[in-house]
């Protein structure tokens, strides 16, 4: 057979290694214009860059969708959460005036806020959907303060790119790049329908970021590190839960 | 993993997830190539749009009938698709296809927010996930069909005509099937 001749294998091999460099220079560019996400290694990575880079791309600024007030989920839905300890327990009953906010990280000045701190701060409202991975959602009106608020209070420097957000909860931290920690819609919430935010809900200081999935949004919130680099956080993922084989970028 | 309504998940599934929109990508972008590509060479109008003549019912009926007894195929049926394949091969290419892309993105919050009406048109989150898994459904239906008629058919010679694409075409080859 013919059909596979010297000339076609060498015209082959010449589409093949353009391919190849193509894809190397546009690696070297998506890691220059902050497009790989901090979990791209193995053999899912691809698929995970690209859905990061498709949406870094063509919906940065986006808002995402808010409802009228009518279409407010009754009662929302909470997950299943661990029992918090007997720490918790104190400060809950103290009413949260003993929890703190620390901000530290790449940032001119360092800070330690309370609730009460982060409620004086500009007061923004969403009606928005939270949606699980496992499948429901709802919408609820959330009441918080700006994450982006905070970052300029703070002083975030301008080389910073990720900020890593702790909770309460032993082991559990994410963290999300600069477009969504400057997104308005990001917030700090700590009200919930016109109400404290209910503990079980993450009160009193909730991470709320209305473009990805309910996971990302983490309760008790009790420190934001402002850094330029994932690596030296748990295995350099971004978050526990790209460590558990969920993707860091959650807005799929 | 425990959940809220007393139902505890096996496993950490998120591989799953992990496969699913990597796969998602992988069929995206081939899906694109094979349309562009068949609309370039005019691979749907020649080989699957029906001709009008076998869209009349009679004609639809006789096929329809031809498959419900059980009859052997035709002699040409290996070359050139009956009018059942092309209306099934264009509702899938066509319709369930962009539709299982169109649902699945509009379980995207991500995309929800660049693309707000792809959502409310579909009825909203929920009714995207709920056609999404409809679509599954007949997609893994037609794949099972798909398959089943291509062991019927007789597996090695239409694998053969899949890898080659000969048999469809040469004559020579055709007999040589049928000597065989």
């Amino acid at each position: 057979m013919n059909k596979f001749s010297r000339r076609k294998l060498f015209t082959t091999g010449l589409y093949m290694a353009g391919g190849a460099s193509g894809l190397a220079a546009a690696t070297v560019l998506a890691r220059r214009y902050g497009l790989v996400p901090p979990d791209c290694g193995g053999i899912y990575g691809p698929g995970e860059t690209l859905s990061y880079a498709a949406h870094r791309l063509f919906a940065r600024d986006s808002l995402a969708r808010e409802f009228p007030r009518s279409m407010i989920s009754n009662p929302p839905f909470p997950n299943q959460a661990d029992p918090l300890g007997k720490e918790f327990e104190r400060l809950r009953d103290g009413g949260f005036s003993d929890w703190r906010l620390a901000v530290d990280g790449m940032v001119a000045r360092p800070a330690s806020f309370s609730v009460a701190d982060v409620k004086s701060f500009p007061r923004h409202s969403q009606i928005t959907q939270l949606q699980c991975e496992e499948g429901w959602s709802y919408v609820a009106e959330w009441t918080g303060a700006r994450f982006s608020h905070i970052l300029d209070v703070v002083g975030a420097l301008p080389q910073a790119r990720y900020v890593v957000y702790s909770s309460f909860e032993r082991d559990t931290w994410d963290s999300i790049d600069m477009a969504d920690a400057r997104h308005p819609q990001t917030f700090i919430a700590y009200g919930m329908n016109g109400e404290e935010l209910p503990v079980k809900h993450g009160g009193p200081l909730r991470m709320r970021l209305p473009r990805q999935m309910g996971y990302k949004n983490i309760k008790y919130i009790t420190r934001l590190t402002v850094t330029d680099s994932l690596k030296g956080f748990g295995k350099g993922m971004g978050s526990v839960s790209a460590e558990y084989g969920y993707a860091w970028y959650a807005g799929i | 993993m425990p959940t809220g309504y007393k139902y505890v998940l096996p496993d950490q599934n998120g591989w799953s997830r992990a496969l699913h929109f990597e796969a998602a990508w992988l069929a995206v972008l081939t899906g694109l190539l094979y349309v562009a590509w068949g609309l370039f060479r005019g691979h749907f109008r020649r080989n699957l749009v029906p001709a009008s003549r076998d869209l009349s019912a009679a004609s639809l009926w006789s096929v329809i009938a031809q498959h419900l007894r059980l009859l052997p195929a035709r002699e040409d049926d290996g070359r050139s698709y009956n009018v059942l394949q092309r209306l099934t091969y264009l509702s899938v290419i066509f319709i369930l296809f962009p539709l299982a892309i169109w649902t699945g993105l509009a379980m995207s919050p991500g995309i929800a927010s660049a693309m707000p009406a792809a959502v409310s048109v579909l009825g909203g989150l929920q009714s995207a996930r709920t056609i999404h898994f409809f679509v599954f459904i007949l997609l893994v239906l037609f794949a099972a069909v798909h398959i089943a008629m291509v062991c019927i058919g007789g597996f090695g010679k239409r694998m053969r005509a899949m890898i080659t694409s000969r048999a469809a075409t040469g004559k020579e080859k055709n007999e040589q099937v049928l000597t065989t």
